[in-house]
């Protein structure tokens, strides 16, 4: 062995651990994705389960409500995307033009509290303020004299529902984010344009908002890997049977039929088909993010 | 300079939103501590806004003195404590050759690729579910640790942040005769506190956090960590038949407070630790957008 073949030993032994584990935990399921491609039957050596080709997969196309789950994951992920893009890049100019520093640290920090709590937490929150009966929301829409409204229990108020909420859990993370951007604009742009005679208006759309331009589009070309994830956490704790024909997604729907009914099969074909979807998404996210962004993961 | 009216109009309804909006992320949170601290009626009653009504502490001696809740809490803590030191040990030990140039570590690029394709993949839950069946560790302790143990996102913020250090000090050490263990605990870790204490917040969150592990892979409710436990009593509502006047008969209002102070205890270890989050959180992004 060369000299330097024996100085990198060090190197694969540190990474040993580590790479045991990833082998083990996330390329073993690889395998298991043969599941959806078999007859399953527990008790039976893995190896031995007959090939079935397609047939789970015609099955899942076949079901009546396979479609509409496609549909509400999209649909949710999609609103939740291009809101959560939003809200924060508007939410960042309007905290910028605050002259008083502890005002803008308060917004900060009260606005970005509720990233970091759970959905179990905030869902227990929101279960009992959206509550139709005893909500204290729909007991102040009641004083303004609006019927009580079912928020989590209403077909068509339920993906706005999760919609919104997602957005008040995360917008404070992205405005963070976009702030910090902020930061590093050059102070003396925005001296050159006073002495130009811009005013406050111009300098923010000639001078912030292409300051914050990369940082934007960054976060929205990464954030199209997430076009199936309508936000399972979110979503398994806020929804019941009444609400399944707008707010059942992918993700609940691999729960449910693998977990608690045991079609093995039928649950990792639906999964199967979401990371390969998802694959793809994120690989061309992760594309478009360095072509656009010049952004590399390592 | 001259504020115009203009100006100061949209300053007034600019600071004006800004507080609404603050107030919309912090009042749920607020409602919900008042309602534990209210009376059963006065919550029945709708009397309960932002300040108890009826003070009473009778919910949060129920909630202690339910084994479960205080089973749920000793789980977390091992998990807590165990993982984070788990996550941190592994992160620091992948993170630490990744962040070698090829020249200096033949099989970088192969490695990198091995730990970054499990974020670009995965043979999602069924078989994640099988495979933890398949090496025995259901039911223990293990079953929250291993499978989440190689964070690959924060590999990639700590390999960035390494490469951020000068290369002299490789150099000089391994003059020196220091080898790679000898650069990695003696040099690189303690000069990447604050990275290495952003990832170890973030990783306490992240475990006191999680909950669906726990409900899968944990058989008895007696394994349950706490999160786990809350979410198997909080949003349990079967809300098929809701209308608004079953919903009354159906809830019991005492309920009501215990749940809410059981929401307040779940989140006061985080709301505690907020002031070190909040503070590592931009240290965290600006490390985050360091990259070589």
């Amino acid at each position: 062995m060369s000299k330097k073949t024996i100085r990198q030993l060090p190197l694969h032994f540190m990474l040993l651990p580590g790479l045991l584990l990833v082998l083990i935990y996330s390329y073993v399921p690889f395998f298991g994705l043969s599941l959806a491609f078999v007859k399953f039957l527990p008790g039976r050596p893995f190896t031995e389960n007959p090939w079935v080709g397609f047939e789970h997969f015609r099955y899942v196309w076949e079901m009546p409500n396979s479609l509409r789950v496609l549909g509400n994951t999209f649909y949710i992920a999609f609103f939740k995307i291009v809101v959560g893009q939003i809200v924060p890049i508007i939410v960042a100019l309007l905290l910028n033009e605050l002259r008083k520093n502890w005002l803008k640290r308060g917004v900060q920090t009260l606005i970005y509290l509720p990233h970091f709590l759970s959905w179990i937490i905030l869902g227990g929150i929101l279960i009992d303020i959206l509550s139709p009966s005893q909500g204290i929301v729909n007991q102040l829409l009641g004083m303004l004299g609006i019927k009580p409204i079912y928020f989590l229990g209403d077909n068509n108020w339920f993906p706005f529902t999760i919609i919104v909420t997602d957005v008040w859990k995360e917008f404070g993370f992205n405005t963070v984010v976009y702030l910090a951007a902020l930061t590093s604009i050059n102070p003396a742009l925005y001296e050159a344009a006073l002495i130009d005679g811009a005013n406050r208006w111009k300098q923010t759309l000639h001078i912030t908002l292409p300051g914050m331009l990369p940082i934007i589009v960054l976060l929205a070309t990464l954030s199209l890997g997430n076009v199936l994830n309508a936000g399972f956490d979110q979503i398994f704790n806020l929804y019941s049977p009444s609400v399944y024909q707008t707010g059942d997604i992918i993700d609940t729907l691999v729960y449910r039929t693998g977990l608690e009914q045991a079609q093995y099969s039928v649950a990792t074909a639906i999964g199967l088909f979401k990371s390969v979807v998802s694959f793809f998404m994120v690989s061309l996210s992760y594309f478009l993010a360095y072509r656009l962004a010049n952004y590399r993961i390592f | 300079m001259k504020a115009s009216v203009s100006y100061r109009l949209f300053n007034g309804l600019n600071i004006t939103f800004l507080s609404l909006l603050s107030l919309i992320c912090i009042l749920p949170l607020v409602h919900v501590l008042a309602l534990s601290f209210s009376n059963n009626s006065s919550a029945a009653a709708g009397l309960v806004k932002l300040w108890p009504v009826g003070f009473t502490t009778d919910a949060y001696r129920f909630i202690l003195s339910k084994p479960a809740f205080l089973d749920s809490i000793v789980v977390t803590l091992q998990r807590v404590g165990l993982g984070t030191v788990v996550n941190l040990l592994l992160t620091l030990l992948v993170a630490y050759p990744l962040s070698k140039e090829s020249s200096d570590f033949r099989f970088r690029t192969l490695y990198a690729w091995i730990f970054v394709f499990t974020i670009l993949f995965n043979g999602g839950l069924i078989p994640w579910y099988m495979t933890i069946k398949w090496t025995g560790i259901m039911d223990t302790i293990w079953a929250l640790i291993l499978p989440g143990a190689v964070p690959v996102f924060n590999i990639i913020l700590l390999l960035n942040f390494f490469r951020g250090l000068p290369k002299e000090l490789d150099e000089s050490a391994s003059i020196d005769g220091g080898g790679h263990w000898t650069i990695l605990w003696k040099i690189y870790v303690p000069l990447s506190t604050p990275a290495l204490a952003t990832i170890t917040l973030f990783t306490i969150v992240w475990h006191w956090n999680s909950w669906f592990d726990g409900l899968i892979l944990m058989k008895v409710p007696e394994h349950f960590p706490l999160s786990t436990y809350m979410q198997t009593i909080l949003v349990h509502i079967d809300l098929t038949s809701m209308s608004g006047k079953d919903f009354e008969v159906l809830k019991d209002v005492s309920d009501r407070t215990a749940k809410a102070s059981q929401i307040f205890l779940g989140a006061l270890p985080i709301i505690l630790a907020y002031p070190f989050l909040q503070r590592y959180f931009v240290k965290g992004i600006v490390l985050g957008s360091v990259k070589g």
